[in-house]
């Protein structure tokens, strides 16, 4: 079956959209226009692609999780090595695109939001490789989880303004980010981290991660001949998954599970596990599944990880969602950190807590699959911006 | 055209913008429901009317206005953690409309409307009181279902434009909009405003809107601090609206001794400056 979304107003089915002040239309009208322009301009192509292989890194490996593997004794799982991008995660492949059209715009001062820090030094080293003026947006509390990252954005040349409003974490981040951009829409780009936001962003963020899935295509049919059984993604905002999944979303054999973060457990209120528990609702310029109350009032999301606990969830998963092409299930903080354990002694790689719930997962799915069959896990990112609690939650503080 | 006489006959809006001096500017004030307490709302509303306000917008709290500077955030948040509802702003607009014919428009952010439910948010709104709706991040594209309820009950949805809005879009604002079209000053959120800031971008902002709007009257806000500021920046407009500096206001007196008699002297002079205060 043809995929085609979003439509041409930016919607996945009923989610999406465009629910943003009158003052950002034609910010992005505009930015739609040079999106599209761009899209179909090959020297733009070619200086992302360019950018992408000399300076991320790409194409990241496909690694075979042999101990990893034996482990389970079932399914073949491979390691999508994300984690192996310059900067650490997935984030640089959508920050160095956004910041490329933002220069084609004529922008000359970049912002962003960012909840673990992993967008926010992608974007703060988009912005120290182009001379651009940065300025990151970061909740107080995940400065203090976040330290490493924050060091590194300052070093980067980007200003951190911490944000003390509301859960002091990414949702409120991502408020004063808009602030900021309603504020000087005249020079300023905002460079959105997730697959969130209004129309266009959800859709471009999407195709500056869909590089992930297509080489794991060409990948899986270099080593393997075949495509994958299973793909495995952790959903905070949902980039890094839309990104993996996308390319396979019109093969009906592979199965995609999106992992999201039920911190304390999806049926307490210390949870991010938005579609589990959450309906329909707007933030931040779209519609999609959020985690509110009877009056609508956003409620704060838990995670151990920085980079998921986030109310909402971007438009396109909950359209996946609601049509059952991709499954969604949460994990809990525990059992994310049981992973990271199990990763770093089987692997030899320590995964971000963020992506350690995709590695949680396999203890539910790898049972149920068979010798002959194949997984492949997105390792999203490395995890020693998360040292700190790593180490206070397994020594007990 | 029955739509026509049916607003005619209804809109409570409309009637203050009737008959009027073009210099006497009709003064729209903003007050978040539920701050700076549940109780006092009515009776500030009251007092904002007795003192020269004419239209009165009363804001809905969101968790997360991200329109709104600094001021309305903390007074939404205030708002909520008094435990304001839905509900319970419907039950205001009905006690004040047990003795005044104030219009009162409902201001706020898209998803407590949607979580309410579209048609019966504007029912209920209806059945209280309520005259029109404002909410910023429902532009044009996404309020069809909106506007069409809103109409169905006699409300008017008022649409925004800023000054980077296209003279095109105005139009089609214009067109979209009843009761009034609000005048976003500047870029930015809401908030009192620093010196010449506002006025000096205003004027070319102000006559575009005029040339492209024309079907409803325009009132312009964001930033406006005291009545020489609304003076200025209403000249060419029928009216100006004032939130930030109200709230602050507000914020400033409460809750001592006399807060209310201060925060009504305060409207009083947006109203009319200080010398109309002095003769009285």
């Amino acid at each position: 079956m043809k995929y085609t979304a979003p439509t041409k107003q930016g919607y996945f089915g009923k989610y999406g959209g465009k629910f943003v002040p009158e003052i950002l239309i034609p910010v992005l009208e505009e930015l739609e226009t040079a999106y599209e322009t761009a899209q179909n301009d090959p020297l733009f192509q070619k200086e992302y692609y360019d950018l992408l292989r000399e300076y991320v890194g790409r194409p990241t490996k496909l690694t075979l999780a042999e101990r990893l593997t034996d482990h389970y004794g079932k399914a073949k799982i491979y390691l999508k090595r994300e984690d192996l991008c310059h900067t650490g995660a997935h984030k640089i492949n959508n920050a160095i695109g956004q910041l490329l059209l933002a220069r084609n715009m004529g922008k000359i001062r970049i912002i962003a939001e960012t909840g673990a820090g992993q967008h926010g030094v992608a974007t703060a080293t988009a912005c120290a490789k182009f001379g651009f003026e940065c300025v990151i947006y970061m909740g107080a509390e995940d400065m203090e989880r976040q330290k490493l990252n924050v060091e590194r954005m300052g070093l980067l040349g980007a200003e951190v303004r911490s944000v003390e409003s509301g859960s002091k974490t990414l949702k409120d981040a991502t408020n004063e980010a808009i602030r900021d951009w309603v504020t000087n829409v005249e020079n300023t780009f905002y460079i959105i981290g997730s697959v969130v936001g209004p129309h266009p962003y959800p859709m471009m963020t999407r195709n500056f991660h869909r590089v992930i899935g297509e080489e794991t295509k060409d990948q899986l049919k270099a080593v393997e001949g075949r495509s994958a059984d299973y793909l495995l993604a952790c959903v905070g905002g949902g980039s890094n998954a839309i990104g993996f999944f996308y390319p396979f979303i019109e093969d009906n054999n592979v199965k995609m599970i999106g992992i999201e973060a039920s911190g304390l457990g999806a049926e307490t209120d210390k949870t991010a596990a938005t579609l589990t528990i959450g309906t329909p609702g707007v933030l931040h310029g779209s519609l999609s599944y959020l985690l509110h109350d009877k009056e609508g009032q956003v409620q704060l999301a838990h995670s151990i990880s920085a980079g998921l606990d986030y109310p909402g969830i971007g438009p396109e998963h909950a359209y996946l969602h609601d049509t059952k092409r991709i499954h969604y299930y949460g994990i809990t903080d525990a059992e994310a950190m049981n992973a990271v354990k199990l990763i770093s002694e089987k692997e030899g790689i320590i995964p971000a807590i963020e992506t350690a719930h995709a590695f949680a997962y396999l203890e539910k799915l790898m049972p149920l699959t068979q010798k002959d069959q194949i997984v492949v896990v997105n390792c999203s990112g490395r995890g020693d911006k998360d040292m700190k609690t790593i180490s206070d939650w397994f020594s007990g503080s | 055209m029955s739509k026509e006489t049916l607003q005619a006959k209804t809109s409570r809006i409309r009637s203050v913008f009737q008959d009027r001096d073009k210099d006497d500017k009709v003064m729209s004030l903003f007050i978040t429901a539920g701050y700076p307490d549940l109780d006092s709302t009515v009776e500030l509303i009251l007092g904002f009317e007795e003192n020269g306000a004419e239209v009165i917008e009363l804001g809905m709290p969101f968790s997360d206005p991200l329109a709104d500077g600094p001021t309305i955030q903390y007074a939404s948040n205030v708002a909520i953690k008094n435990g304001i509802t839905m509900n319970r702003i419907f039950e205001m607009v009905s006690e004040i409309r047990k003795s005044s014919e104030i219009p009162i428009v409902l201001m706020g952010y898209i998803n407590p409307v949607l979580r309410y439910g579209v048609e019966e948010f504007c029912r209920k709104a209806a059945e209280s009181g309520v005259d029109g709706l404002i909410i910023p991040d429902a532009p044009i594209e996404e309020s069809s279902v909106l506007e069409k309820t809103a109409k169905a009950n006699n409300l008017d949805l008022i649409y925004l434009v800023a000054p980077n809005s296209t003279d095109e879009r105005m139009k089609l604002i214009d067109e979209h909009s009843s009761g009034f079209v609000y005048c976003v000053s500047v870029t930015g959120v809401t908030g009192a405003r620093q010196g010449d800031e506002v006025a000096k971008s205003v004027e070319r902002f102000i006559d575009r809107v005029n040339k492209n709007v024309i079907k409803n009257p325009k009132m312009v806000g964001f930033g406006i601090r005291n009545h020489e500021d609304a003076k200025i920046i209403s000249q060419k407009t029928d009216g100006f609206i004032v939130g930030s500096a109200l709230i602050d206001s507000i914020r400033s007196f409460y809750p001592n001794n006399e807060w209310k008699r201060n925060v009504f002297s305060f409207v009083k002079e947006l109203k009319h400056g200080d010398h109309k205060k002095i003769q009285k």
